[in-house]
């Protein structure tokens, strides 16, 4: 029967990609001397020990799901939103700035402003990469990889300079950070004795405008066209240039927010380091979801519990953070690798007449499909 | 160099692509010296069948032989190391390289070691053009040559390669009807020396030049037999399979006031030439007009400019009374003109949307399918079933990705789409390329009904049959400049192909 | 300070500054000229960079010197060429699209090559490298003799390589084949050219140069390894592929420009000029941009660049 073959053949695919990357994951193990069986388990097993680390899972897969909520609205919008890196640092530069500059408002007005000017910073960063790419046709990629680098420069000039905590001052231990922040900016812990904020409430509520934004709504609609069909749109007089500055000022505001809630969730003072990696995480847990909300939920969850093993792991079997990038590049190649055999009957019906001269899967063969023309 | 082909067979042959059986058991054979006429609709599974013949392909079933001996082409250079050849519909020549270069590419002898022999490249052009009277500049660059020579090009190309069995897929569609004549006469000459494959749609042609024809249907050979057996109207009909005649314009109806009225306009190319230079043009409520033209001539700029999407360098467009040369896509559009694109796939559809999502895409945001910026997804739904029905759009669903369809329900989605609308004008361009004929009845009756309804159709067509059938007027566009307009009745082919050409000297 | 003496400094600093970009981008350029672009290429340096620093490393107490560095970047274009084996792979066997593909790689190698750097050296630790080859005569020329006749012998090689990789490109048949794929795959196709295997060549050539260029910087450069030593010198090489108009001179050109900036933001540095330094440091990235934005090429380029080929598609 042609449909199970083609259930087979999928998770066939996705089960030899799996294989794929789990397999150059562990050659680079084996080269530097650790387990890799040992590794794995300590990344599926550790983080689920205790409560905490269940919470801690959950505090990486906050800002995750933020960032690739912005991503996958602008893949899907056709523009590939590398930059978040940057636009996660300029949000919480943000973020920081308006909370020092006002510490005296109330929470409920504080906390709003903070993060709205997070995201708007974020906007910014990522708007100038869509007008690029819109009015002088600047590849996206080559744009948002500069910015990056642009923004950590600014990042480490503002704390540094401008913003530093002027206790660093004083004591001459010149560790770049901002002041601590008021209480009144902090977000509240979810699980005592954890570092789980009420971020997370945010994040999910915003997956779910997401969900609405992309398939219920018109703009959404102009988005997706002119990501998945950019020529037919200008035809069909949607404005494609202005919709690819939009989707970057959504990616870079919803990163750029990312930032803020990091900054008044978990740390409450900008430090170095902050963003850590999140925002090429990002992109790989956007992919992982398949760029819908309903699959970058969970699949910033699992990557948070990457994230978290990856430390353990670090901590007790000596193997290097880096790690944690070889898989993410890993698992990108599998994961762009799959789709291409995945929605592609071409390549099934090919593997399905290899199988049928081989004299396996015979009722895959694809006599049954025809239907005429 | 490859020894004659005494003859060759092809048995059995099957291909199949997903959801589409493209070859069906084909068996057919060429002789020495013998042209062969591979003739069948739009879709029937010709072009497939050559593409393995000449390596590009492999048969699922079936096999090909070359004088008596069974053979296995993995690739174009095997078959050309059997001494087959193919000239494809689309031009497969490098356009920044030359003449030679291009050969070149193909010759292995010249591909060992470090230096890059250009001038036996060279020599083996200039030796294989005088022989075959094909006159050509090996080192013109193939970017500057006119469409009638880079064909000139490609066939001198593939003997160089050393083809003694030419395919010719569609030669004649974009020429001329006396390049057409030009081409014919050669090829009937050089069958003194090799043989010939011709796939055709056009059974003049296939009469002129063939000894034998093979028709397809749906993949499968229906007849095959002496070209001299059938008259042109009997091998329609075995094409086919049925009596098909093409809905023709009556000429009822007077034409109204003028919709479209283009004055002086110029605009520019890609490669930032002027491709319309002073254009000229008016067309009038319910009328259609044919635009005929070699391909390459401005048409593509017209169109685009038409619907705002390249800008005008100077010069008017009024639409409807209003001057729309620098409006918006999106204010052309609201304003009532309808366009149906060239390439179907990127410029007509949204291949990756849903058949429902793409027959709403001019008016998504519009009252009718929207609500305070949300969809509205039931009245697309409704809207879609009735689309469907009416203009008989085969698909499973109306969920299903619009690009899976075939060329021809595809091209019905767009139809759709435009028509319902109720536009004022509409921009037909090449409407029936690529269409099987059942299709190709339906959009015609579509568009002599538009007529009927008072809209300006402007159809663009390389087929000048289809023009000359559905026109009111015809207008020939040479260079970016309407050369001139006449009335479709008493226009001859002859007349129009001299002006295709630029002029009264061709 | 001496505005004749920065220039000099500049100048003199500019020309071994390009050499990491230079290979790079060349070897970008035959990727990108056979329709592929390569944005791990950032990764490959990385690779490059840590494989051509290691067996110094290792032979740093040792008699073995300069054998160590040669089998270094032997090691650095072997594993460049291995992970672009990886990049073809997946872009053009199975025909993933080409950016993407490209971050993933990027990923992976800085990745790879930071595990080991943590794993095998642990600290920042500098070697000896490569040193100066002063050419006998030319380098006694006043001011030109320093500022072209006095580097390490890859400064010589690399500049080298702009001519031969012009010879290969335009005066060999596998140049040919590589512009006729990049920019009419069908065509090729049907003249029996093997468009894969020729995309497959291409990118492992532009990934060995890449892995050369990154053992520069880690060998002659800067002289030891670090995680962000290649500070995005693999994406600035892409763009300069762009920028140089797809041609070794107009690569050669950019790379240049792009080394005499980062000379420029060290001289302001030693030159005590109160300019803050991570302002100085985002120069050459911000110079990138506006060198993207302001050269508009798209139709210049090889017009099948990007996109996957595949014989079977029925359009």
């Amino acid at each position: 029967m042609p449909r199970r073959f083609a259930l087979v053949y999928a998770a066939g695919v996705v089960v030899l990609a799996a294989a794929g990357a789990a397999a150059v994951a562990a050659a680079v193990l084996a080269v530097i001397g650790a387990s890799p069986w040992a590794t794995f388990a300590t990344i599926v097993t550790g983080p689920l020990q205790d409560v905490f680390g269940v919470t801690e899972i959950l505090v990486r897969a906050v800002p995750l799901v933020l960032v690739a909520l912005g991503v996958a609205i602008s893949f899907r919008s056709g523009i590939l939103n590398i930059g978040a890196e940057g636009q996660i640092l300029v949000g919480i530069l943000c973020t920081t700035a308006v909370a020092l500059w006002l510490p005296g408002l109330p929470r409920y007005v504080l906390v709003p402003l903070c993060l709205a000017a997070g995201a708007a910073g974020g906007a910014l960063w990522g708007g100038i990469a869509g007008v690029l790419r819109a009015r002088f046709d600047v590849n996206e990629i080559l744009s948002t990889v500069m910015l990056n680098y642009i923004a950590a420069q600014l990042y480490t000039f503002v704390l540094r300079g401008p913003m530093i905590d002027p206790a660093e001052l004083m004591t001459g231990s010149g560790t770049p950070q901002s002041m601590r922040l008021v209480r009144a900016a902090w977000l509240d812990r979810i699980v005592p004795g954890s570092r789980l904020h009420t971020g997370l409430v945010l994040a999910l509520a915003l997956a779910g405008l997401v969900w609405v934004l992309l398939f219920r709504t018109t703009l959404g609609y102009r988005l997706r066209a002119a990501g998945a069909g950019a020529k037919a749109a200008r035809y069909a007089g949607v404005p494609v240039e202005r919709s690819l500055v939009v989707a970057m000022l959504f990616a870079g505001g919803f990163a750029g927010l990312a930032g803020g809630v990091e900054v008044l969730g978990v740390h409450h003072r900008a430090i170095e380091a902050i963003s850590s990696g999140y925002g090429f995480a990002a992109i790989v847990v956007a992919l992982f979801g398949g760029l819908h909300p309903l699959g970058i939920v969970p699949s910033a969850v699992f990557f948070g519990q990457l994230l978290v093993g990856a430390d353990m792991t670090q901590r007790s079997a000596g193997v290097p953070a880096n790690m944690v990038l070889v898989l993410q590049g890993a698992i990108i190649l599998a994961i762009v690798s799959a789709k291409m055999y995945l929605n592609n009957p071409y390549a099934r019906q090919r593997v399905a007449t290899a199988l049928a001269r081989l004299g396996i899967a015979r009722g895959a063969s694809p006599q049954a499909e025809e239907a005429g023309p | 160099m490859s020894e004659p082909i005494q003859e060759l067979r092809l048995e059995g042959i099957t291909k199949r692509f997903p959801g589409v059986l493209a070859c069906d058991r084909v068996s057919i054979e060429v002789r020495r010296g013998e042209a062969l006429a591979l003739v069948g609709e739009n879709g029937a599974g010709k072009s497939t069948l050559m593409n393995i013949l000449a390596g590009l392909y492999q048969p699922d079933e079936g096999r090909i032989l070359v004088n008596g001996e069974p053979v296995h082409f993995r690739s174009p250079a095997d078959a050309y190391d059997r001494g087959i050849g193919m000239v494809h519909q689309d031009f497969m020549l490098v356009p920044s390289m030359t003449v030679a270069e291009n050969v070149a590419l193909g010759l292995e002898s010249l591909h060992r070691g470090f230096r890059l022999d250009v001038r036996e490249a060279r020599r083996r052009v200039t030796e294989v053009a005088e022989h075959h009277e094909l006159p050509v500049n090996p080192d013109a660059r193939v970017w500057q040559l006119s469409v009638g020579e880079q064909q000139r090009v490609e066939l001198v190309k593939t003997l160089c390669l050393g083809a003694r069995l030419l395919i010719l897929d569609e030669p004649t569609s974009a020429l001329t009807p006396q390049e057409t004549d030009d081409l014919l006469e050669r090829l009937s000459r050089m069958t003194s020396e090799l043989s010939i494959i011709f796939i055709s749609h056009k059974l003049n042609e296939v009469k002129e030049l063939t000894h034998r024809v093979a028709i397809l249907r749906r993949g499968a050979v229906v007849y095959s037999g002496n070209t001299d057996d059938h008259s042109t109207a009997e091998l329609a009909a075995l094409m086919t399979g049925r009596e098909v005649v093409l809905p023709r314009n009556d000429g009822s109806g007077a034409p109204g006031a003028p919709v479209l009225a283009v004055q002086g306009l110029k605009v520019r190319g890609d490669r930032g030439h002027l491709a319309l230079d002073g254009l000229d043009l008016e067309l009038r409520a319910g009328e259609i007009l044919g635009l005929a033209g070699v391909s390459g001539n401005g048409q593509r700029e017209l169109a685009d400019a038409l619907a705002g999407l390249r800008p005008v360098e100077s010069g008017t467009i009024r639409f409807d009374g209003e001057d729309v040369s620098r409006s918006s896509p999106r204010r052309i559009i609201e304003r009532g003109m309808g366009y149906i694109p060239e390439d179907r796939h990127h410029e007509g559809i949204v291949g990756s949307f849903s058949v429902k999502e793409n027959l709403v895409l001019k008016d998504f945001a519009g009252p009718r399918f929207s609500r305070l910026g949300f969809l509205r997804l039931r009245a697309i739904q409704k809207n879609a079933d009735a689309l469907r029905e009416r203009f008989d759009i085969r698909c499973s669903s109306t969920a299903v990705a619009a690009g899976t369809l075939s060329g021809g329900n595809i091209q019905k989605v767009i139809l759709a789409r435009e028509l319902d609308r109720g536009p004022k004008a509409l921009v037909a361009v090449y409407p029936t390329r690529g269409v099987d004929m059942g299709a190709e009845e339906f959009i015609h009756g579509q568009l002599l009904s538009l007529r009927r309804r008072s809209v300006g159709i402007l159809l663009v067509s390389e087929e000048l049959e289809e023009i000359m059938n559905l026109s009111d007027r015809i207008a020939v566009i040479y260079k970016g400049r309407i050369l001139s307009v006449r009335p479709a009745r008493g226009t001859t082919r002859q007349e129009l192909g001299l002006l295709m050409a630029g002029g009264a000297h061709a | 300070m001496n505005a004749g003496r920065m220039a000099y400094d500049i100048l003199s600093l500019g020309v071994p500054f390009s050499v990491a970009l230079l290979l790079a981008a060349l070897g970008e350029m035959f990727n990108q000229r056979a329709g592929v672009f390569n944005l791990g290429c950032e990764g490959i340096m990385a690779m490059g960079a840590y494989l051509g620093f290691l067996p110094a490393y290792l032979a740093r107490s040792g008699p073995y010197g300069p054998w160590a560095d040669v089998l270094g970047f032997a090691l650095a274009a072997a594993a460049g060429a291995l992970l672009a084996l990886v990049f073809a792979v997946v872009t053009v066997t199975f025909r993933a699209p080409q950016g993407i593909a490209g971050i993933g790689l990027q990923m992976l190698g800085v990745g790879v090559a930071g595990t080991l750097f943590r794993h095998f050296t642990g600290g920042v630790t500098g070697v000896e490298g490569v040193s100066a080859w002063p050419i006998p005569v030319l380098s006694r020329i006043p001011l030109l003799g320093g500022v072209l006749f006095n580097h390490n012998p890859v400064v010589y090689v690399a500049f080298l390589c702009v001519p031969a990789s012009w010879y290969l490109l335009y005066r060999t048949p596998w140049g040919l084949r590589v512009r006729a794929v990049g920019t009419h795959p069908r065509a090729a196709d049907t003249m029996g050219i093997d468009v894969n295997r020729v995309r497959y060549q291409a990118l492992m050539l532009g990934g060995a140069m890449g892995g050369l260029g990154g053992a520069y910087l880690s060998l002659c450069q800067a002289k030891m390894f670090a995680d962000d030593l290649v500070a995005g010198r693999g994406f600035i090489a892409v763009a300069l592929v762009y920028f140089g108009r797809w041609s070794p001179w107009g690569i050669t050109g950019g790379a240049l420009l792009f080394s005499l900036a980062q000379a420029f933001q060290l001289a302001i540095q030693v030159g005590g000029i109160h300019f803050p330094y991570e302002f100085a440091v985002m120069l050459p990235y911000a110079l990138v941009i506006l060198v993207l934005a302001l050269a508009r090429y798209r139709a210049l380029g090889p017009t099948a660049l990007g996109k996957p080929f595949n014989r079977e598609m029925r359009i």
